[in-house]
């Protein structure tokens, strides 16, 4: 295998055989936005750890995948891992390698004033270019994301969610991409765009996984993703990455909170080789409200990064940030997470904790909470703590008869359910209650999933 | 039932236990009274065999078997069960869960078939209302925010449901109202039987009021350094221990 010098770009060229938006249309304001983003990513190439953000998460492995043609495995999918029962996933889109698949899509009826679907079939019909008002604008440029840049340079295909003002979708929409890699590693950035206008509600549930067996393998996903939620608007936005443990994830996460706003957002994180969960979130009116949660479980040499940026702008905002991780074997697993509180956010308040479960020796957890407070009137604290399971506890279970495997697993349960039960979609709780249980029940078989 | 013979036991390297001899037949109520740090509660943990208790000498045969070989969960199978001094909160485990997870675990140990929730819910239906406990305690999470007297009472609630043959009560006056102590009392002695023994661990003589024993031990610097009736409790409370920790020094 030859190894090519990693300039970007030679990443670029690596990455790009077919897997851009090779069948959009030529919009000026598209064309210019990829050019500007490639550009940059150009002169600024993978992040490395010499970059503060990026201290604790190495994307060398991403540097030694060698990938191939871009292919839209035309894989038989015979059971697509669906999270919500039967009967509430009327909306379901399905992305294969980060092109939608209309095919293995269920799209129901949907509320007059909503849009959902495909992002480049949405620009494909985008004459008045309304898209423009969004799409890259809600991240910004701020010339110090390449992965974010790598991602507008190169965006295939994803999902596209608009709600009209005051309309209230009832069901969840969910959302499945799926990698597959059976001919050698493949690369794809999907892009999603939501906006939810004033005082409009819709739950995201979002499936990230691997076709598995010998068509899962080494992908490269990484997303962005834009959303803005108007003023009274509520959207909950709940995603499980269950990649193949060849994979490696990343993702960028840019929302807008307006006034009175809510964003509620929840990842469980098990896949992947290699994740990195960045999300950043401005609330930029009174009111404006988001919870940023997470749990992840790893083992192995699996690692995964939650990095969090949460802009207080404005008065009387709110954020809620709580991570939770179980780490086994060598499983690493860091939270970075920023809390910015700016001179007019008078009355803000703001609550960020990271716990972290450790059940080896030699799993490691880095936990960088930051606070930058320049309003003098607001209510904010941060907390991290990383430690064995409780003796004591372990012991009153065992004194009343339970195994020690059970017992542990009946721990470790009680430690995640909390940040799950607290969602809001209805059917959605078993299903990541049971991922649970199944991650449990993989290390009692002795495999990593 | 219980027999201890010489036993001696060492706590962060720190001799506790020294030379404790004990035997306890079945259908007995032992009383173990004795000041502070006389290794009341040691002797406790290393019956029901909480990890950093090391038995340096001597022996424990339960049921002619040698009760400190088995783990933990292999003791509570076999029929011993301790109630805590100081029972642990749980978060997030609903303690319905953890009471049916406790009974199913027991009743495999014993090769009887274990019960499903609608089966295991009509069962502690008519334990909680034979102790009177309120619903509310079974559907919150494991001893979290339970007073003293609430966490006690589940102690028992445990000990009813999980039927043991020995019995091993560590302090579970201290801290109880009058009420919660005759519920306490109450529980136990419901389980009194020819085939069940009962070791109650106590400082005060308040609770052997209520609970009644066959006998009573002093402990004192790691040995029993007396038996008698039931008197010996009634006596205990008069002199105190003074007597006896000089005894043994």
């Amino acid at each position: 295998m030859s190894q090519m010098p990693a300039t970007a770009e030679n990443i670029l060229e690596r990455f790009a055989p077919g897997a851009a938006l090779a069948d959009a249309p030529a919009l000026p304001w598209l064309e210019d936005l990829r050019a500007g983003a490639r550009q940059r990513f150009a002169a600024a190439g993978l992040p490395t750890p010499r970059l503060e953000s990026w201290k604790y998460t190495n994307l060398r492995p991403l540097e030694k995948l060698e990938f191939a043609p871009w292919a839209q495995e035309q894989v038989s999918i015979d059971r697509l891992p669906s999270l919500l029962p039967q009967g509430q996933s009327t909306q379901r889109l399905v992305f294969v390698n980060g092109r939608f698949r209309e095919d293995l899509s269920a799209l129901g009826a949907l509320p007059d004033g909503v849009r959902a679907g495909s992002l480049a079939d949405a620009l494909a019909k985008d004459k008045s270019g309304a898209l423009a008002d969004t799409l890259g604008r809600i991240a910004g440029e701020d010339g110090n994301q390449p992965m974010l840049d790598l991602n507008t340079a190169m965006m295939s295909d994803g999902f596209l969610l608009h709600l009209e003002a005051g309309v209230r979708l009832e069901w969840p929409i969910e959302v499945i991409y799926l990698g597959a890699a059976p001919r050698g590693p493949q690369a794809f950035h999907p892009r999603s765009l939501m906006v939810l206008e004033e005082d409009s509600r819709a739950i995201v549930v979002e499936h990230h996984d691997g076709i598995g067996g010998n068509a899962g393998g080494a992908y490269f996903a990484n997303h962005a993703c834009e959303i803005r939620v108007g003023a009274d608007a509520q959207l909950r936005h709940y995603k499980v990455q269950a990649e193949d443990t060849a994979a490696i994830h990343l993702s960028n996460l840019h929302a807008e909170v307006r006034g009175g706003g809510l964003y509620d957002a929840f990842t469980l994180t098990r896949g992947a080789r290699l994740s990195r969960c960045e999300a950043s979130v401005a609330l930029a009116a009174p009111g404006a409200e988001c919870h940023l949660n997470g749990i992840y479980m790893l083992r192995g040499e699996q690692h995964c990064d939650n990095t969090t940026r949460i802009d207080h702008l404005a008065p009387e905002t709110a954020s809620r940030e709580v991570f939770k991780g179980v780490l086994d074997e060598r499983a690493r697993g860091v939270f970075q997470g920023k809390v910015v509180v700016h001179q007019d956010a008078q009355k803000s308040d703001g609550h960020q904790l990271s716990k972290v479960l450790l059940l080896s020796d030699t799993a490691e957890m880095d936990a960088k909470p930051e606070l930058e407070i320049y309003a003098d009137d607001v209510k904010c604290s941060h907390g991290a703590t990383a430690g064995d399971m409780d003796p004591e506890a372990l012991f009153y279970l065992r004194a009343r008869g339970i195994p020690e495997e059970t017992a542990r697993h009946m721990l470790i349960e009680a430690f995640l359910s909390d940040t799950i039960n607290g969602l809001a979609a209805e059917g959605l709780c078993p299903a990541l209650l049971s991922s649970v249980g199944h991650w449990l029940s993989d290390a009692a078989d002795g495999g990593a999933s | 039932m219980l027999e201890i013979k010489n036993l001696h036991a060492t706590v962060g390297g720190k001799g506790i236990l020294k030379g404790l001899d004990l035997k306890v037949g079945a259908g007995e109520v032992h009383a173990i009274m004795g000041p502070n740090g006389s290794g009341k509660s040691t002797l406790s943990y290393v019956l029901s065999g909480r990890d950093g208790y090391d038995v340096t000498e001597g022996e424990v045969l339960y049921q002619g078997k040698n009760l400190l070989d088995m783990e933990p969960e292999a003791r509570a199978g076999a029929g011993v069960f301790l109630a805590f001094q100081y029972p642990v909160e749980i978060p997030g485990v609903p303690n319905t869960t953890f009471l049916r997870e406790a009974v199913n675990a027991v009743r495999k140990f014993r090769g009887e078939p274990t019960l499903d929730p609608m089966a295991f819910l009509k069962l502690l239906r008519i334990k909680i209302k034979e102790l009177g406990i309120t619903d509310d305690l079974i559907k919150r999470a494991v001893n979290v925010g339970f007073s003293g007297g609430e966490k006690k009472r589940n102690e028992i609630l445990q000990m009813a449901l999980l039927d043991p043959a020995l019995a091993i009560l560590d302090e579970t006056d201290s801290g109880l109202d009058i009420d919660a102590l005759k519920t306490v009392a109450d529980g136990v002695n419901a389980l009194r039987a020819p085939d069940r023994s009962v070791l109650v661990i106590t400082h005060y003589q308040r609770l052997l009021d209520y609970i009644v024993p066959d006998h009573v031990h002093v402990l004192a610097h790691g040995r029993i350094v007396r038996s008698g009736g039931k008197e010996l409790a009634q006596e205990l409370e008069k002199t105190g221990y003074a007597a006896f920790t000089g005894q043994a020094a």
